[in-house]
């Protein structure tokens, strides 16, 4: 592509030093000179569009996150009137991960497995036909029919918690990483394998012992950006986490807070100290998910795979 | 998924028959069920939208893989990256207390004021509306159609470019000629992805639309959207109202399945072409 760039600039019959030489010999009407550049100038102006929300919610997030961001908000349970200053959202950041964490613990061994099972063994078999087709429509459902779903089919029996909300993280990290370690599986090479099995590896040493390593900095990506996508969510965890003030790490049968919750209510209510909360949680909340976000991408860069 | 939630609903299925659907007079206190106005929401704040992601995010993916010198690709594309992070909450509040105020409200008065003579922007406007929560949700889906065309784009044969260039072709015209007529079933199959992203999304519509149960043909006006209706009410509803909003759920999702299916057959069929 590089090369093409520099050339374009010269047109059919024009030498470097500008001067024409005998080929077809004309350079292009004004009129199609100028729709080029209008078209270019309409392409910049959509970048320029579509970069100032990035620039402006940061900006916004950072300035008036920074005006409450002190170490009471990050180690202070949420006061119950948004009248009241002071507290913060350390409930929140608790519920956040330990629903993040159970979300994991249950979405990441099993994806993995399920990834696995998809390129090494299930080829066109049913089930492997199955697994693909659901993790395919998973990816499409709304995550708050996810929620509803763990709501009808738990919650009424078990109450809301801890437990009920990872369980709908875990759905949505599910299809996420079956995904990414089909994708990074795939591209192992087969010589690799080849000359696994040629050192006398059975299949499972194959797979744990050299498949999976070379295929880790693409699994752990997925994982990561997994991990971002739940920590982010809102909508399901309403349905089954329902929100708290205090600070719990019980896992069933009592209500549970999360950061999004608390940004979300802080974002409902007309008064300036539960927004100014609001706006502190949003701030925790971007720089966790960022992480991860960052996280994924070093681990992209680690993967050999790809390039 | 389906079973579980379809079962809970069933009782108000039943009772409202066809009306669920049909109507849109929702009232929790009178126990009246009539979920239009909420379908209606959906669809044109994700019509809105696409409206306005469209355009930007093809200009946006034909600059990254077209124009741009390689020096900008990498920090323009993570910047674009960044915007899918941000957590749809993260939008609704700054889509409440920031981009309401200084873009929303004025640009929605600004519309009714040249355009109300159009049913469709007639006031009194309000930011708050079907206008402001697509403005929002369009942002929040144009990294995922610019991120699947700069695919689609990218899969074009370089040799298919350098013919057109060949013929000589400027850049538009390489662009218009070669990549765009190669890329049209990538491009749908982004759109309806990004669609269907947008049918789904709640948080941030349920802080922007207006929480109204009505029908305006104004999009300037409040409304309310199926997804937001569970979100807002859930905490409040009791016995047969969360029937209700489950019943809210298991159409939203049969619209969304529907998308996605749509989506397929259409870039099938466009592939096959």
């Amino acid at each position: 592509m590089t090369a093409l760039q520099e050339k374009e600039r010269l047109w059919p019959g024009e030498s470097e030093d500008g001067d024409q030489v005998a080929l077809t010999g004309r350079r292009p009407t004004p009129r199609r000179v100028w729709t080029n550049r209008l078209a270019l100038a309409g392409m910049v102006a959509t970048v320029l569009l579509t970069l100032l929300p990035v620039v402006l919610i940061v900006f916004h997030i950072t300035e008036k996150g920074l005006a409450t961001m002190s170490w009471e908000f990050l180690t202070q349970p949420t006061p119950y009137s948004f009248r009241n200053e002071g507290g913060g959202f350390f409930n929140g950041l608790v519920g956040t991960g330990l629903m993040v964490g159970i979300a994991g613990g249950f979405s990441i061994p099993l994806g993995i497995l399920a990834g696995v099972y998809l390129v090494e063994y299930g080829g066109k078999r049913w089930l492997a036909r199955l697994v693909r087709f659901f993790s395919d429509v998973m990816t499409g459902v709304p995550s708050i029919f996810v929620g509803l779903f763990v709501y009808t089919a738990f919650v009424v029996q078990f109450g809301f918690g801890a437990l009920m909300g990872g369980a709908a993280l875990a759905i949505i990290m599910l299809p996420i990483i079956v995904r990414s370690t089909e994708e990074m599986l795939r591209l192992v090479p087969t010589e690799l394998k080849d000359a696994s099995y040629a050192l006398g590896a059975a299949k499972w040493q194959t797979i744990l012992f050299v498949i999976l390593p070379s295929a880790l900095p693409g699994i752990v990506t997925g994982v990561m950006l997994a991990v971002a996508r739940a920590a982010g969510e809102t909508a399901p965890l309403i349905l089954t986490a329902l929100g708290s003030y205090k600070v719990t790490t019980a896992l069933v049968n009592e209500e549970i807070a999360s950061l999004t919750l608390l940004i979300f209510d802080g974002a409902r209510n007309p008064f300036a100290a539960g927004q100014a909360r609001a706006w502190a949680g949003a701030m925790e909340l971007l720089a966790i998910v960022l992480i991860f976000t960052v996280l994924a991408r070093v681990a992209a860069s680690r993967n050999r795979l790809n390039n | 998924m389906v079973l579980s939630t379809t079962n809970t609903a069933l009782p108000v299925f039943r009772s409202e028959g066809i009306s669920f659907v049909t109507s849109s007079d929702w009232s929790l206190s009178q126990d009246s069920y009539g979920i239009l106005s909420f379908i209606y929401g959906t669809v044109v704040t994700s019509v809105i939208a696409l409206v306005v992601a469209v355009p930007l995010s093809l200009g946006v993916s034909l600059y990254l893989t077209e124009v741009a010198p390689p020096r900008l690709q990498g920090p323009i594309a993570y910047l674009v990256d960044v915007l899918a992070a941000v957590p749809s909450v993260v939008y609704g509040l700054w889509g409440v207390f920031v981009l309401l105020p200084v873009f929303l409200q004025p640009s929605a008065s600004f519309l009714s004021r040249f355009l109300g003579f159009i049913p469709l922007f007639r006031g009194p406007a309000s930011g708050i509306s079907y206008f402001g929560a697509g403005v929002v949700l369009a942002i929040m889906i144009i990294p995922i159609i610019s991120s699947l065309c700069r695919e689609v784009f990218r899969s074009v044969p370089a040799d298919d470019r350098y013919a057109a260039y060949a013929l000589g072709a400027t850049r538009w015209e390489m662009i218009r000629g070669a990549v765009i007529p190669r890329s049209r079933a990538g491009i749908v199959g982004a759109i309806m992805l990004g669609l269907g992203r947008a049918l789904g999304e709640t948080i941030a519509v349920a802080l922007l639309i207006g929480s109204r149960a009505d029908i305006s043909s104004s999009v300037v006006q409040p409304g309310y959207s199926m997804a937001a209706v569970i979100a807002n009410q859930f905490q409040e509803a009791t016995g047969n109202d969360i029937r209700a909003l489950v019943g809210v759920g298991v159409v939203l999702f049969g619209l969304t399945i529907l998308v996605n299916v749509g989506a397929r057959g259409l870039v099938w069929k466009m592939e096959g072409t």
